[in-house]
């Protein structure tokens, strides 16, 4: 059982620790497939990643429900910790998530579980923080669409191997749909609803 | 001196939050205006509120802040929104374009071209481009979820039809991405093809409507238009009268009141780097300069 003083810290400067978090994360969904890092690091408790850690403390609040799971559910440091330093509720309906942290993509539901948006409010949807191994090395995919100049290829090994494919449903959803930010350790990759990937080799 | 009530960049850190969500989706789905509970800021809605939330947002102490007003570093809303910034968080200002990381501006682009290291914050009245066609907010939400932008259309028929051309010369409508129909903010539209491809994130705030929006990177903006009237920029038909420039966006100025004026550049840092590199116009300061000291030394 850890007490709220043995839980990993938050950000040491909390806001301008923010500040730069956001600024990485925000150039990563306007540039799909470029590799931005997370300079400021907190303590991660469980099985999550630093970089995922950053981010939570930069953008969740009381005002997003969150949605983990299994791997990160079954740590009750993660619950703990998020709730302590975002105050963010931990829900059990996928459907009304604002971000879902994934800490093993093998255990990705099916994206229809998670929000998608309306047609009215295509901005209401989840958007899913997904821990990867490797986003240096491994399988490469070319992505195209707004915010990449021609083609971005991203070198990454992903899990579940199936994502791309999966996040297929995002051309026909448009606008609605899913956002994914990748992260491994304090890389990031965001893969907006808008990037489509055009071709992939080994 | 920084104020120590205020937090850094004077907005506290779950308004930043709640914007920055706000931001991350707006540059997920191009040209769509995400709702964000838009605060009050001590400077009045009109002077630029929803660009200066969203430059709070992002700023950084690492960040080179340029603000322009109608091109301008110098009027009075792009100084006091750089002193502001100046102030509450203690960023370094500028009235270089290259310099600068992040611009916020109120109705014009800067000439010279944007790179990828910028992001530029656009100040918006009005978000919505149908609002003046159709008042309610539930109908123009439902046109842009069905994409339904005929009445956009007609309205520039009608230019045709009265004018004989499109007469809309300023929030002239783009469309983004190939999806939403997306209000430019109030910018010539001499400005329009700027937006296009350009390599800058642009971000666009609208504080008293709460409205956020963007165009990432490298993204497709088209001016909307007619096969036989395709869309054309405007520009006075003159040389800036300062530095010569015979393709940026011109001021008019009228002189005195026998019908006299002049045009000058709407961007004075590109006009003052011009007169700096040698160009000179028909009214170019430089000549009164050498006549002054020559008076002096007489």
């Amino acid at each position: 059982m850890t007490t709220i003083a043995e839980l990993p810290p938050g950000f040491a400067d909390k806001v301008l620790s923010a500040q730069s978090t956001f600024r990485s994360v925000m150039d990563a969904m306007a540039r799909p497939g470029s590799v931005q890092r997370i300079v400021p690091m907190a303590g991660t408790p469980g099985p999550m990643m630093r970089g995922v850690a950053a981010i939570a403390l930069t953008l969740f609040d009381h005002d997003t429900p969150l949605w983990l799971d299994a791997r990160m559910a079954e740590s009750s440091d993660v619950v703990k910790w998020l709730k302590f330093h975002t105050g963010a509720p931990v829900i059990q309906d996928s459907s009304i998530a604002s971000f879902a942290l994934i800490g093993d993509g093998a255990l990705l539901p099916a994206l229809e579980r998670f929000a998608l948006g309306t047609s009215e409010y295509p901005d209401r949807s989840t958007t899913l923080i997904l821990q990867v191994d490797r986003l240096d090395a491994g399988q490469s995919f070319e992505l195209r669409g707004p915010g990449i100049d021609g083609v971005a290829t991203l070198r990454a090994s992903i899990k579940p191997a199936d994502l791309f494919e999966r996040l297929r449903v995002n051309e026909t959803l448009f606008p609605r749909g899913i956002d994914v930010v990748l992260v491994a350790d304090d890389a990031v990759v965001a893969i907006p609803r808008t990037t489509r990937v055009v071709s992939k080799g080994s | 001196m920084n104020a120590p009530a205020y937090n850094f960049a004077y907005l506290d850190e779950q308004t930043k939050r709640m914007i920055r969500r706000a931001i991350l989706k707006a540059i997920a789905i191009p040209g769509y205006q995400v709702p964000f509970a838009s605060r009050e800021m001590p400077m009045p809605y009109g002077w630029g509120t929803g660009g200066v939330q969203v430059t709070a947002a992002i700023l950084g102490p690492e960040d080179v802040l340029k603000v322009i007003d109608q091109g301008s570093d110098d009027t009075t809303n792009a100084i006091s929104i750089r002193k502001f910034f100046a102030k509450t968080a203690g960023v370094a200002t500028t009235a270089a374009t290259e310099e600068a990381t992040v611009i916020q501006t109120r109705h014009r682009i800067p000439e010279a071209a944007l790179h990828e290291k910028q992001v530029l914050v656009y100040q918006v009245p009005i978000p919505e481009p149908l609002r003046f066609l159709e008042p309610r907010e539930t109908e123009t939400r439902r046109m842009h979820a069905l994409a339904e932008y005929g009445l956009m259309h007609v309205k520039l028929y009608e230019d045709i039809a009265r004018f004989g051309h499109i007469a809309t010369a300023y929030a002239y409508p783009v469309k983004v991405n190939a999806r939403y129909v997306m209000d430019p903010s109030p910018t010539p539209k001499f400005d329009n093809p700027k937006m296009d491809n350009c390599p800058a994130l642009q971000l666009f705030g609208a504080g008293r409507e709460k409205r956020i929006y963007a165009i990432p990177p490298y993204t497709k903006v088209v001016s909307l238009d007619f096969e036989d009237h395709p869309f054309e920029p405007y520009r006075f038909n003159a040389p800036c009268a300062l530095c010569g420039a015979e393709n940026s966006y011109l001021d008019e100025i009228v002189t005195d009141d026998k019908g006299s004026r002049m045009f000058v550049c709407s961007d004075t840092d590109y006009c003052e780097g011009r007169q700096a590199a040698g160009h000179h116009g028909s009214l170019s300061a430089a000549p009164y300069k050498e006549r002054a000291q020559e008076t002096s030394n007489g």
